[in-house]
Parts: structure tokens; sequence; C-alpha cells
């Protein structure tokens, strides 16, 4: 394990040591089987998440950082370490780890925005009148108002991932875990996902958990940054981001943060882009 | 070397910005279709017409072939339709029929549903459900009629064996592929929901593997139709109560070869209600509906 090298700007949250972590993962080391490998996804990672952490993990393809965040969600056990969630450890998928794919069939497509959002709130026993003023509510946050009794097949990409978010968001969860949920979506859907993501977070402050290869990305979407190096993932750097607003993503400060991560992943061989 | 002289640039063009027009001014966006055309545009009608034709072309090759014993006029086995129809005839074997079908169908995939079952949660009797599939689906359900007969005598019994034998295979192997076509993500997101066992089944993996299931429901169908009048062509009255194949095989012993074509025909009307009335709307409503097949 690497010792952490104190770097760049404090934390946000004032004192650190008293607030509890939601989740801590010490030494986790991820393995998967395919059909001829066992394939040692991260090697002894460890990190905590607090409450209200806009938390991104980022690394390049390969890196294991999907796995991370399956193991978070409980699909996947770690063979060395653990996860701790709120002291307990995480051991099967459940509703209080609600996770938005990339995919865009993650939707059932049998039931319309609305049944989709209110479905996992019917089946943890919070009563119909609740879920449906609850999903009215989300819905309406994520831009769905006029789409509430649409199929998904109607849906564009874009709307398909914001109805995902709603139908997470409304299990009020202890953390959103959302993997490259972005990454099919065109560039200019993408950049304003991102924005209305940051806008919702602003609004509600749930803790997120967000998986992305994209180093703008992680550092438009991220207050922290878990950066992973390549495989099998190791933690390279933990960092913040300040939060950059539309207009400040063209500036220096910005930049730098980017140019930073870069070296970090790719060694400082800038001639690479 | 000329090869600047070769490559060509584009030359310095002047920049234009529009305004868009508002969509009232353009005129009508979507104008409808001339009636005829949208007629013809309806597959029933293009379907009825079919039928028309066909029927006048049958009328017209029995009255210049004259000969009603080998192949009657579409207006007398129309009449003769009908009138099976109205004494009853008809109606009755067709009860017989349906009776055994429906027993036959339901046993089928009440059997269908334990083996997928089994299939779905233990790896043991997915191999054992593929093994079974693999050996009995290429074998006509209707060979088993020989064997049926001899285990539960001529009646009934050994036809609803059949028939069960006829939809099982094809039921079971089709809801078990459409398990196993459940996308990865789509598991996922059930189990997120907290949901396990027989609710994560009931809620998430039926219904999307409805498409697959379905069409198993279909095959099955055709399959325990097909099978059930070729039964019922083999015996039916020693039983004393025959069904649809036994009025067909009555009325070609009786040279009534003008029943035999209302048998036919009904047979094919029972068939086509089955299929494009019962199954389509089931169809429309449902996997249609949710975009998980094109029209």
């Amino acid at each position: 394990m690497q010792q952490p090298r104190e770097a760049g700007v404090a934390a946000p949250t004032a004192s650190a040591s008293r607030v509890v972590p939601l989740l801590r993962a010490s030494g986790v080391t991820l393995q998967y089987k395919t059909p001829d490998h066992l394939v040692t996804a991260t090697y002894r990672v460890s990190f905590d998440i607090f409450p209200a952490e806009r938390f991104v993990i980022l690394g390049p393809s390969g890196c294991g950082k999907s796995t991370v965040l399956k193991a978070i969600a409980g699909f996947l056990k770690p063979v060395e370490g653990e996860i701790l969630l709120k002291n307990r450890p995480v051991t099967e998928p459940g509703p209080d780890r609600m996770m938005v794919f990339q995919e865009f069939d993650q939707l059932l497509p049998w039931k319309t925005v609305k049944q989709n959002v209110m479905f996992p709130m019917l089946e943890n026993r919070i009563g119909k009148v609740e879920a449906a003023a609850r999903a009215q509510d989300v819905i309406t946050k994520v831009n769905l108002a006029d789409f509430v009794d649409a199929y998904p097949h109607m849906l564009s990409g874009g709307m398909k991932q914001r109805c995902a978010i709603a139908r997470a968001m409304a299990m009020k969860p202890d953390m959103l875990l959302m993997d490259e949920p972005y990454a099919s979506l065109d560039a200019l859907t993408r950049r304003r996902m991102q924005d209305e993501l940051l806008q919702l977070w602003n609004d509600v402050r749930f803790t997120l958990v967000f998986v992305t290869h994209s180093i703008e990305e992680a550092v438009i979407i991220g207050s922290r940054i878990l950066v992973l190096s390549a495989r099998p993932g190791q933690v390279r750097a933990e960092l913040n981001s300040p939060g950059f607003a539309h207009g400040e993503r063209a500036g220096s400060a910005f930049q730098t943060l980017v140019q930073r991560i870069h070296g970090m992943l790719f060694g400082d061989d800038r001639n690479t882009d | 070397m000329s090869d600047t002289a070769m490559k060509l640039t584009p030359f310095a063009r002047q920049e234009h910005e529009y305004d868009i027009h508002v969509p009232a001014t353009v005129g009508d966006a979507a104008q409808p279709l001339a009636f005829a055309e949208r007629m013809w545009n309806s597959s029933t009608v293009r379907r009825v017409v079919i039928l028309v034709v066909l029927a006048c072309i049958w009328e017209a090759y029995a009255r210049i072939s004259n000969n009603p014993l080998l192949f009657p006029t579409f207006t007398d086995t129309v009449i003769a339709w009908w009138e099976g129809i109205t004494s009853g005839v008809i109606p009755q074997r067709l009860g017989v029929t349906l009776r055994m079908l429906v027993m036959g169908y339901s046993i089928g995939l009440v059997l269908a549903g334990l083996f997928v079952t089994l299939a779905i949660s233990t790896r043991i009797g997915a191999d054992l459900l593929s093994t079974l599939t693999s050996m009995f689906n290429p074998l006509p359900a209707i060979a088993m009629l020989p064997l049926a007969l001899l285990w539960f005598g001529l009646g009934q019994p050994a036809i609803v064996f059949t028939i069960v034998n006829s939809v099982l295979w094809a039921v079971a192997l089709n809801t078990q592929a459409g398990c196993l076509a459940v996308s990865p993500t789509l598991r996922m997101a059930g189990q997120t929901f907290g949901l396990k066992g027989f609710r994560y089944v009931v809620k998430v993996l039926m219904p999307a593997a409805f498409p697959a299931i379905l069409s198993g429901l279909k095959i099955g169908w055709a399959f325990a139709w097909r099978t059930l009048i070729a039964a019922e062509l083999v015996f039916g009255v020693s039983s004393g109560r025959g069904g649809l194949g036994w009025f067909i095989f009555e009325n070609r012993n009786l040279l009534d070869t003008a029943s035999v074509f209302a048998g036919l025909l009904t047979v094919m009307a029972v068939g086509l209600f089955v299929e494009s009335l019962i199954f389509r709307t089931i169809e429309v409503n449902t996997i249609r509906r949710w975009g998980m097949q094109q029209a």
C-alpha cells in the first residue's frame, strides 16, 4: 500500500477527522473470472467517501474502476480487504446503493417512465401515494415531466439516462452509484447532463460515486477525484476539485488540474495529446 | 514537383446566418393520405382482397372440373359449413377438440414452468432441460401417439398426453432461452432494487424474457393444434365423442367431400382466430407497445 502524499487543495469539509466516512474501502483487491483468465482488476485500493461528496473514480480503461463500483454496489466480493458502508460490510446489492449504468437498457421496457421510477419504491414498501409524489418530484427535477407516460423505447438516450437517475434518486439512497452514465451520449447532450447532475446535487446534496475515463468529466463532476493507475488498478492519487462553473472550463485553473491528472495517468509526456 | 499546384484549396466563401421560420408560416407539416391509399395500407384490407380472389379461383376451377366428389365448389362448401354449424354438429365437435386442447396446453405450460424454474435456479436443472429439449424437440409429438395409446388406451388421456408433449418442450426451450438472453444490465438493475428469488424472477426476469416466452407460447400452440387434429384423425369414435379431426375423417368415409372441406375450413378458422386475434392482441398490447418487437 502506498503512503498518502499530501498535495493539492485542502479538503472542503472543515475538519474531516470528525466527520464519519459513509463508505470505507480498505486494501480492496478485486478479481473476476473470464472463461480463460483470472483477472486482477484492482490491487489493494483504499479510499473513504464522506456524505454529500461527489466522489469520482477516474482511470484509463481496464483499470478496474467499474469493478470497484460493482464491488461497492455488492455485485462482487473483494478477495482481500473490505468495503464498509456505515461500518457494515457490503455483502449484496441493495436499494441503499442505487446504481445508474452506462447502458440504455437499464430501464424496464414494459414500464412507463413514471412506473419505472416508482417500481423500486413500491418493491421496498414505500406506499403508493408517497411513491407517486416522490416520482413526480424527481421526474420534474430531471426535466422529464412531459414524458411521464412514455415507454423507454420512445425516449432518446439522454432521456433514458435522466429517467434512470430519477429512478435512483427517488429511492433516496445512501449513495448514488454511476457507472460512466454519459459515455454513450453525444458530446452536446453529455455536457447538458453534467450540468443537470450538478444542479441536482446542488438541490438535494446526495452522495455521488461517479466512474469515468474522461479527465475533463472527472474535474467537472467531482469534488474529490480518485485516480487509479492502469491494470491492475492501484490508487495513484486522491485530489480535490474546487468545482468549475461553465465559463471557467476554458480557464487556466481547470486546464492545470486536467494537465496534472493527465501527467499522472500517462506520464509527463505532453506530446501524446 | 507540382505538388502545391495539384492540391485543391477551398476558396473563401461568405458566411450566412438565417432566421428560422415559425412552423405555422411553412404550412401543414403533415397531410392526410387519400382514402384509397390509406385503405390499401391496411394489411387486413389487402388480405381480404387476396381471400376473395382465391375464393373466386376456387369457385371457377370447381365449376369447370365439375366433380363435386373430388373438388366441391366454394358455395357448396360454405353451404355444408353453414349446415354443419346450424345443426350444431361442428360446434359440438369443435367443443370436444378445444376442451382437449385447453387441457393439454395448460398441463404443458405448468410442466414447462416447473422445468424452467428448475433450470434457472440450478445448473444441473439447466443441463437437464437442455438435454431433454434437445431429445424431445426434434421428435414430432404425434410420433408419441402409438405409445400413448398403449399406455392410456383409446381416448382423451392419450391425446392429452400427446398434446402436452408437443407444448412442453417448445415453451420450456423458448422460456429458458429468453431468460438467458436478458441483458446483464437489467439483471443488475433488478438486484439493486433489492429484488431476490421468486420476486426477482416474476417481476424482472419473466417480463424481460416475455418476447421469447410469447414466441414459445405461439410455437407451442401451433404444435398442439396440428398434433391434436392429426391425433383425432387416427381415432375418436371409440371414445364415443369425436372432435374436429374425426368429423373430417367421418365425412370422408361418407364421401361428403363438401363437409370434409367445411371441416378443414373450421380447422383453419380456429387457427387464424387464435394466431391473428388472440396472440396478435397480446403482442400489440405488450411487446409492441413496449418496443421490444418492431411492428
